[in-house]
């Protein structure tokens, strides 16, 4: 396709001014160091975006498409486990407790006698549930609140800065252990709201932050100075140049959220049997550690791989919103 | 409000033009600054901009030169409205725009536009070059003849880009271009005053010279009055018709091109020019006065009485600090020939008798090489 040097004939009809309008060879060669051998699309290709761009960026990136298909399978196993294991994770048989890998039972059973391969796969969905709803939570909480309180500034931001800081002075564990103890609904549901509690100061500062950031670049006086509108200047200009940080921290989060949620079961105070997580079955495996290593070891890979796949999904989407990484 | 805005007859007091455009009185912006514990209150200002009066003609290109911090750009961002004024009065074609709020200043917007110094800032990393120029379209609702997307091509064409370069990334240009990216932004609503914020400062020399060229090109053509703010008197000097110098927040002198570079009046003004850096070859002989300051521009928190430049001025006397000089045509100036100064020195820029050298380092040196 055309690239580089336009002319200059062309471009200033005739002022008489072509020479001291014509691009000078560095700007000329900087636009033939174009990624992907000076194509891109042409004039008359498709409008670039920043999504359809990223979009693009992400289908032929492996490592995306590799953790994308985990987490696309680890969905898929939440919603329908009786897809790929035929037991029940309650049916246990106490005489087989602690044995080891057979046919029909890969993964062995747990010191209950129950099958560690079935208990996994349905725990993936307590730990999705918790990991991926908490996070929306907190960031939809958190980045909202912390957007407006950046942008906006003033007696809001002082007041929302002041809860963050109350917020953050409450330890995690003790404060799971006193709030989680009086409800005595044994559904994730309650977990998900105190992970949300105690998340969203953490997301609501980095989007604050990240916004007052944002904000001072000129390109939001520029818009501002052509009559945009607040909203406009939030959705268009600021949220995509700050949310990097905020998916980076959500991802992570998530992953901590899906480990908090396997700790607070371990307490005694997350979920309790007879529901099935792979915090639970962690908790009641780790003693037999000797005895039984597969126990531990099956739920405990499962969620180093859950906590990994987010991980690695929300590096890969923050590279590919960013134009200059391309 | 009427989008006919009547452009009310002005008598030419300020030369080139016989239509005002925009009329600055008494523009003053103070930045508040909070101290104390537990409860901030307000405990000084820094006085930013202080009573400044300024006019821009239709299609004439006024420049606005002085020192870092001596509020040119916090000038330039209060007649664009990003910064609500402390004080004072601005009108825009007879409107009266101070205050105005974001609605009101609707239909205002799209003829006043700003071109801003950092190019990498100034365009938003996360959209085409396209969306950019685009926007100001988009966010008035105007829809030109052919679509935004020609208007667009077109407005490439015009800065000398490549139009088919729309769908590319700020990233993907040099500095001279992203420039010249901003400068289409700018003219996309066919603006009749664009505020010009360092332009070129931020270049490379040699695309100095090509932006300066086009910015002249599009003022030459499309007729658009330019209120250019610089540090640098030979851009302004090429640039502009009218100069307005600015020091501490005031103008201390304002008048046609001409006056400003060849008869200039206030000691300040005398200085900036016998700062300029020239190449003088071997056997020419120096024949500009030679002036050299010394020290920083006082603090705007605490300005001196007075005339503020008294300071650092080597005239003052204690009329300087007890009286501030107003603004007014002092004799021997031309008309429009603005100077705020009690004791003015002679119309002109040719050495005199002895250099004014107030650095006491740099007097130091010349005396040693002298005994040598």
């Amino acid at each position: 396709m055309p690239d580089g040097r336009h002319e200059p004939e062309q471009a200033i009809a005739g002022t008489g001014m072509g020479g001291t309008m014509d691009l000078g060879v560095d700007e000329a060669e900087a636009l033939e160091k174009r990624p992907g051998g000076g194509g891109g699309p042409g004039p008359e290709g498709k409008p670039r975006s920043l999504w359809s761009d990223a979009w693009r960026d992400l289908r032929r990136n492996p490592v995306f498409i590799v953790f994308a298909l985990v987490i696309l399978f680890l969905v898929f196993i939440s919603l329908w486990p009786s897809a790929i294991t035929s037991g029940s994770p309650l049916t246990c048989d106490l005489s087989r407790a602690q044995e080891g890998s057979r046919s029909g039972h890969p993964f062995g059973f747990d010191g209950q006698g129950c099958d560690v391969y079935t208990r996994t796969v349905y725990g993936a969905r307590t730990s999705v549930a918790v990991g991926v709803l908490a996070t929306l939570g907190v960031a939809v909480l958190g980045s909202v609140l912390g957007a407006l309180a950046g942008f906006f500034g003033g007696v809001g931001d002082s007041v929302l800065s002041r809860i963050t800081d109350v917020f953050f002075a409450i330890p995690v564990v003790l404060g799971g252990l006193v709030l989680l103890s009086v409800i005595t609904s044994n559904t994730v549901w309650p977990v998900i709201g105190f992970i949300v509690l105690l998340g969203w100061p953490q997301l609501s500062r980095i989007a604050r932050g990240s916004v007052i950031t944002a904000k001072q670049n000129d390109y939001v006086q520029a818009a501002r100075a052509l009559g945009a509108s607040n909203s406009r200047l939030l959705l268009r200009h600021i949220a995509p140049n700050a949310v990097a940080p905020v998916i980076v921290v959500a991802t992570i989060a998530l992953g901590t959220y899906i480990a908090l949620e396997a700790t607070l079961s371990y307490l005694g105070v997350g979920l309790k049997p007879p529901s099935v997580s792979w915090g639970i079955d962690i908790s009641a495996a780790s003693p037999y550690i000797r005895n039984a290593p597969h126990a531990l070891l099956w739920p405990s890979g499962a969620l180093a791989i859950t906590v990994l796949a987010f991980i690695m999904l929300g590096d890969a989407v923050r590279d590919a919103l960013d134009p200059k990484l391309r | 409000m009427s989008d006919n805005l009547t452009l009310p007859a002005q008598q030419g007091s300020t030369g080139a033009s016989t239509e005002t455009l925009l009329k600055v009185e008494g523009l003053t912006k103070h930045f508040p600054i909070y101290g104390g514990f537990p409860i901030k209150r307000k405990v000084g200002a820094v006085q930013a901009v202080d009573n400044v009066d300024l006019t821009v003609g239709v299609g004439e290109s006024v420049g606005l030169v002085g020192e870092s911090g001596c509020g040119k750009s916090t000038t330039g961002r209060l007649i664009t409205r990003l910064l609500e004024p402390t004080g004072g009065r601005i009108e825009y074609a007879g409107q009266d725009i101070t205050h105005a709020k974001r609605k009101q200043l609707a239909p205002v917007r799209s003829e006043i536009q700003m071109i801003f110094q950092d190019p990498y800032s100034s365009l938003n990393p996360r959209q085409t070059v396209g969306t950019i120029i685009k926007s100001p379209m988009e966010v008035n609702g105007i829809d030109p003849a052919g679509g935004r997307e020609k208007r667009v091509r077109e407005l490439l064409e015009l800065v000398g880009l490549n139009p088919e370069h729309y769908n590319r990334f700020p990233h993907e240009f040099s500095g001279g271009q992203r420039q010249r990216i901003g400068v289409a932004r700018a003219l996309a609503l066919n603006p009749k005053l664009i505020v010009a914020d360092e332009p070129v400062s931020a270049l490379d020399v040699s695309i100095q010279a090509q932006v300066v060229n086009l910015l002249q090109k599009v003022q030459d053509e499309l007729g658009i009055a330019f209120l250019f703010i610089a540090h640098d008197l030979a851009v302004v000097r090429h640039f502009s018709q009218r100069v307005a110098v600015m020091y501490l927040g005031k103008v201390v002198e304002v008048g046609d091109r001409d006056s400003i570079y060849n008869r200039p009046r206030h000691p300040y003004t005398h200085a900036l020019l016998s700062a300029v850096p020239e190449v003088a070859m071997d056997d020419e002989t120096e024949n500009r006065e030679r002036i050299r300051l010394y020290g920083d521009v006082p603090s705007p928190i605490m300005p001196p009485s007075g005339c503020r430049f008294r300071t650092r001025c080597w005239k003052a006397q204690d009329k300087c600090a007890t009286d501030e000089p107003p603004l007014v045509q002092i004799s021997g100036n031309r008309d429009g020939h603005l100077t705020a100064c009690h004791f003015p020195e002679d119309p002109t820029t040719e050495s005199r008798g002895e250099d004014v050298v107030l650095d006491p380092a740099l007097k130091a040196l010349e005396e040693s090489a002298g005994k040598d």
